[in-house]
């Protein structure tokens, strides 16, 4: 990318660009900016930087989101340390919250109390993190689905799709972790069923949660290794893989939605300076504004009414957040099963929590590399497809997602027994025929609809006529009749006649 | 940006193959008379967004001062933060340009002029280290012993996982029974169909150790596994409270003889060895040898029947 450049040949820029007269109150700007560029000389990436393209689209932001709730996570995760004391040491707890005192409880447990109840703006930052969490994974779940559904994981994004895959398991590890530390009643269940998922591991379950626990469950080391990975070394690696992550992006610039005057070759939208920007800026404002909203008035994990845990208690309807419910409902559909010979055994645990995960990741990771074999396709792609352009990818994508649904409303097995007076057993079979039968149901009806919506629109799927025409058509017939493409590719996007 | 260090200074003409153009001339021209009438009432408007997060921002600062609330707190924060959001969109939708512009993209392999000059410097400095084949080899072998060495200090993180997991404190024979306020249980202590928690005497902070103890009423069909006969007192049978699924407490006891875990399901049949008879867990809870002791309280005479809990690899071993 060598210099890019200047708007408009032949438009009457709006606005001057720069002020006409002299501005006493920018020279000392002007001269910090020279101080930097005589050490940096980085005006012209700069410049570059202000003009980059960004095609527009409502879906595209969904990554952004992650990133702002990141930010947040990050600016409220900060304040919590300088309260919270991430020991297993057991104390009396003499705070103000009055049902609890008196009770012993590990000083984890003590402190998260403490922020809650006597550290003023406590209580809004942990909810504020908590509820960020929560919507940091929703983001990046949504955005690894638009990614999947439009194709934009193909060639030459399948290393940011690699690394992207990488930031979703990350995270999820992330929110368990953090949520765990607190050693309240749900918690400690929680890091209770972490431990047995990870003994089952065949061969090296029992060294593996010996050495992460510090000994046989609960472990005394568990919190302290926990709070080093959640609060340095798991955000380390997320802020170095987002910083590669956008690196990429900017290097591959953004791919488009197919439209006239958009093709492989070129990216048509926004520069980043100043619109596009400030546009980003109010995004994080937005959401930062949103999620402080839910931290003030939504309470969230309220640990003063678990209370601290205790490996002999336990309540119904024990869920763990969201982004983990798919595991827990996994752990629940399995039926009985496990594997014994000679003394060995794989024990249940395993398959749901363990094999069924390492099979989720294994093929979101390989997914890119897979459907290029498949569809013998390695070529590069910049515009993405409509998900109605490829029925079989959109299908599979479909028919997995209504899996880990069913997954994860199993999870809530026991609350929907409850909830509607039915035998827990009956649900339960319930969802273990669900589980088998409704992906495929879910994969054929998107099928079904992706022929027909493609269909209806003209526009041919993959499996007649390749997609990436579509756009070069379609630019052949603008550009024909000569002249300023790029207005026609507003106008028409204007008009509505595609996207 | 790849070439910014070597290629020639920044230029005032666009480069070549990269293209903008703007679309907006006729809006921008047509806008300008638009803004001096609506244009006004929408910068007063977005201005007011930010008048109102500045306020917020003092609120939200005062309420901390007089001593917080969080409820307040979060509102005045969101005020302040979404003052500023919306004042910024009304800002950029209005006030910014809207041009949409095209750049073309270069493409992104190098070309085979710089990959070659690339190889060509790499090779050679590449056979000036592999001429030195005592050094290569001796060097990777360092690196090598260092990466293994640095391997060992994991083996600190935690102890040999030995017979730990197999064993509980009731393995020492003889404990007595004792409720979570160390209060030792007597049969009588049990209504039928009743069910309380308890710990070997002096471990009731052992996590492997909690035990369901359950009296079952004279109707029951109560049958003990081939072996546990003399495992019960009177109508008590004990058995592990920890499941054997992934180890949360089985604390749900119905008086149909059926104990329930709440986390994931799974149902044991408390008047048959309490196997499992529905969910996920597969194996018995292990069941508990009961005895008298000379005072008449509950005691264990031995360890569990198996090793408690969730299970591993070499847990029959």
């Amino acid at each position: 990318m060598a210099g890019t450049t200047a708007p408009a040949s032949g438009a009457t820029a709006p606005e001057p660009r720069r002020p006409r007269g002299p501005r006493t109150e920018s020279l000392l700007v002007h001269r910090l900016a020279r101080w930097f560029d005589a050490r940096l000389g980085a005006a012209r990436l700069a410049r570059t930087t202000l003009n980059k393209v960004f095609p527009d689209h409502w879906s595209f932001m969904l990554g952004e989101l992650g990133l702002y709730s990141f930010v947040v996570l990050v600016l409220t995760g900060v304040y919590l340390t300088f309260f919270f004391e991430p020991s297993s040491n057991v104390v009396t707890y003499d705070g103000s919250y009055e049902p609890l005192r008196g009770v012993e409880m590990t000083e984890a447990y003590r402190s998260a109390l403490r922020l809650s109840f006597d550290v003023r703006a406590g209580l809004v930052m942990r909810q504020i993190h908590h509820w960020a969490a929560l919507l940091f994974l929703a983001s990046l779940v949504v955005h690894v689905g638009r990614v999947f559904f439009t194709g934009a994981f193909r060639r030459p994004r399948e290393l940011n799709w690699v690394i992207g895959c990488t930031l979703l398991v990350l995270a999820l590890g992330n929110g368990l972790f953090g949520y765990s530390l607190l050693d309240d009643q749900l918690s400690g269940t929680g890091l209770r069923i972490v431990y047995s998922v990870a003994l089952s591991i065949p061969v090296v379950g029992t060294w593996v949660t010996s050495l992460l626990f510090g000994g046989e469950f609960p472990g005394p080391d568990i919190i302290k290794r926990l709070y080093v990975l959640h609060i340095l070394i798991i955000p380390a690696l997320i802020t170095a893989l987002l910083v590669a992550h956008l690196g990429l992006v900017v290097r591959h610039k953004h791919t488009q939605f197919p439209g006239p005057g958009r093709r492989e070759g070129n990216v048509v939208g926004e520069r980043l300076w100043p619109t596009y920007a400030a546009k980003a800026l109010a995004l994080f404002f937005l959401t930062s504004a949103v999620l402080a909203f839910l931290g003030g008035v939504f309470q969230i994990n309220p640990i003063w009414i678990y209370g601290p845990f205790d490996p002999a208690q336990v309540s119904s309807a024990s869920q763990p957040d969201w982004y983990m419910g798919w595991l827990d409902g996994a752990l629940r559909i399995m039926p009985g099963w496990e594997f014994r010979a000679g003394g060995f055994e794989i024990p249940n645990p395993f398959f749901p929590g363990v094999l069924l995960a390492g099979i989720t990741f294994g093929l979101l990771y390989a997914w890119p590399f897979l459907e290029a074999r498949v569809t013998g396709d390695h070529d590069e792609h910049h515009v993405l497809d409509r998900p109605r352009q490829r029925p079989v990818r959109t299908a599979l994508g479909v028919a997995t997602l209504a899996f880990f649904v069913v997954c994860f409303v199993g999870g809530a097995a026991d609350v929907i027994a409850a909830t509607f007076g039915l035998s827990v057993n009956a649900v339960l079979w319930s969802f273990r025929f669900i589980v088998l039968l409704l992906p495929p149901v879910a994969g054929w009806v998107a099928y079904r609809l992706c022929k027909e919506l493609a269909a209806r629109d003209g526009v041919p799927t993959a499996s007649r006529v390749d997609v990436r025409d579509i756009p070069r058509r379609l630019l052949r017939g603008a550009a024909a009749d000569g002249g300023h493409r790029p207005s026609r590719a507003r106008e028409a996007a204007e008009a509505g006649s595609e996207r | 940006m790849s070439d910014d260090a070597t290629g020639p200074p920044p230029a005032e003409e666009p480069a070549a193959g990269t293209t903008f153009e703007s679309n907006e001339a006729r809006r921008a021209t047509e806008g300008d008379a638009v803004l001096t009438t609506r244009g006004a009432r929408v910068e007063m408007l977005s201005a007011a967004c930010f008048v109102v997060a500045m306020l917020a921002a003092i609120a939200l600062a005062v309420v901390y001062w007089e001593g917080g609330q969080p409820q307040a707190e979060g509102i005045l924060l969101a005020v302040t933060l979404g003052g500023i959001g919306v004042g910024i969109v009304l800002w950029a939708k209005h006030f910014m340009p809207t041009e949409e512009v095209e750049e073309e993209r270069e493409p992104l392999p190098s070309t085979e002029e710089d990959v070659a000059a690339f190889t060509a410097d790499f090779e050679a400095g590449e056979s000036t280290l592999r001429s030195r084949r005592v050094l290569v080899a001796t060097a990777g072998g360092a690196c090598a012993a260092l990466g293994v060495a640095l391997l060992f200090p994991i083996r600190s993180l935690g102890p040999r996982p030995g017979r730990g997991l197999k064993q509980t404190p009731y393995r020492r024979g003889g404990l007595r029974l004792v409720r979570e306020d160390g209060s030792p249980v007597r049969p009588d202590d049990l209504e039928p169909d009743g069910a309380v928690t308890v710990w070997p005497e002096g471990h009731t902070d052992a996590a492997d150790a909690p035990t369901l103890l359950i009296r079952f009423r004279d109707d029951q069909d109560f049958q003990p596994r081939p072996g546990r006969e003399g495992w019960t007192v009177g109508n008590l049978v004990a058995y592990s409270k920890i499941c054997t699924h992934v180890g949360c407490p089985v604390g749900l006891y119905q008086s149909n003889g059926l104990l329930l875990c709440p986390c994931h399901q799974s149902t044991f049949d408390v008047l048959r060895g309490a196997k499992p008879v529905f969910g996920p867990a597969a194996r018995s809870l292990p069941q508990l040898p009961l005895g008298l002791d000379d005072e008449g309280y509950l005691i264990a005479t031995g360890d569990f029947s198996d090793p408690v809990g969730p299970g591993f690899w070499d847990r029959g071993r």
